[in-house]
């Protein structure tokens, strides 16, 4: 079970720059540390974030093994029209969690 | 006359005094500890203006991730058990701010963890949680939750004065290869630094909470772990009579200061 947390207004006016933050819980494991026995702790990261709303790609970040523990990231966008937005978190197996969150443009 | 008068009171009063045991008696003074009520602070005086900040954003401090959990797993029905949400209707506002709790039926004292766990087993029919696994920090942090801003009240139970006694002890007791005691730092130099950390005064009014140092959540159990192993000593196993003894002690010492789980802590 891993827990998503959105933020993103309910309205908005049209070309209303809004604020976007998501959160999600993953360990980001940077494979970089040792554990108790000096063996390192094989590396277990997100390695990318995409945010679409509708099927146009509004916003991407690539993660790497210096992004700490549950990834927090706030971005901002230009509302035009109401829709959804689908934010999709991919880990480094292809692994992959997604969320949406309902937007009502005025 | 009256002597002999006199003389029967005097046996009647040493008999009452060679009675088997005392009883148990339904209040005790209130005990004392080694922080003035007027210089207790909650472990958060100690962090950054930032990480304070973050705490109190309802969106942005991580322990939130398991406070949602939480809340889906209260809410959650099970095979052949009812959900914690059907029975507990009416919300678990203001419960943390009694744990940990005197429990007659079991004649054991449990912290929130425990109790949940007892009602996993005794009402739901389910298996209890392992201790500080994130489906038990889930729930005990929903619940927790519910109660931010209330002030931690919790009283001596005289039926569990062993308890109160044991955590006392554990406090005062000096131990491991360093020989310091909980008591040492937390009433005697808090404020001070430690290497690059400034010293609290060992409140657990923040947990179960998100610290950086873990870039993760847990229990208060955790963090006496950590103090333990900090002074190189033996720790006790997480949800040990021990440490529930412990967390009781703690409790009523930080008893008036707000509930903040989940709290952030270095």
């Amino acid at each position: 079970m891993t827990t998503i947390r959105l933020s993103v207004p309910d309205t908005a006016t049209r070309d209303e720059i809004i604020e976007i933050k998501a959160m999600i819980q993953h360990e980001m494991e940077s494979g970089y540390r040792l554990n108790m026995r000096g063996q390192y702790i094989p590396r277990d990261i997100i390695t990318l974030f995409e945010c679409f709303f509708g099927d146009e790609l509004v916003f991407s970040a690539d993660f790497h093994p210096g992004i700490a523990a549950n990834p927090f990231l706030t971005f901002y966008a230009r509302a035009t029209t109401s829709g959804t937005f689908l934010f999709r978190w991919t880990d480094q197996n292809g692994n992959e969690w997604s969320d949406t969150a309902d937007i009502n443009v005025a | 006359m009256s002597r002999t008068v006199l003389s029967g009171i005097v046996t009647l009063a040493l008999l009452a005094g060679c009675s088997d045991s005392p009883p148990v008696p339904d209040s005790l003074e209130p005990p004392t500890f080694g922080i003035a009520e007027s210089e207790k602070v909650s472990g958060s005086t100690f962090l950054t203006a930032d990480s304070r900040a973050l705490q109190d954003d309802d969106f942005a401090n991580p322990g939130l991730l398991w406070v949602d959990r939480g809340e889906a797993l209260f809410g959650a029905d099970h095979e052949n058990a009812p959900s914690c949400s059907s029975c507990h209707t009416e919300g678990m506002s203001g419960v943390a701010a009694r744990y940990p709790a005197y429990d007659e039926g079991t004649d054991q004292l449990l912290n929130l963890e425990g109790r949940i766990n007892q009602c996993r087993t005794d009402h739901q029919g389910l298996q209890p949680l392992t201790y500080e696994s994130d489906d038990l920090l889930a729930l005990t942090a929903y619940i927790a939750s519910q109660s931010r801003g209330m002030l931690l009240n919790v009283e001596l139970d005289p039926a569990a004065l062993d308890h109160f006694e044991n955590g006392e002890n554990y406090f005062m007791t000096k131990r491991g290869q360093f020989n310091f005691s909980c008591q040492q730092c937390h009433d005697e130099t808090w404020g001070k630094r430690l290497r690059g950390d400034t010293i609290s005064q060992g409140h657990g009014n923040g947990f179960p909470a998100y610290r950086f140092e873990w870039e993760g959540f847990g229990s208060l159990h955790r963090r006496l772990h950590d103090c333990d192993t900090g002074v190189r000593a033996e720790p006790f196993p997480l949800g040990s009579e021990t440490y529930v003894g412990l967390e009781y002690y703690l409790a009523i010492r930080a008893s008036g200061l707000p509930i903040e789980s989940p709290g952030i802590r270095r």
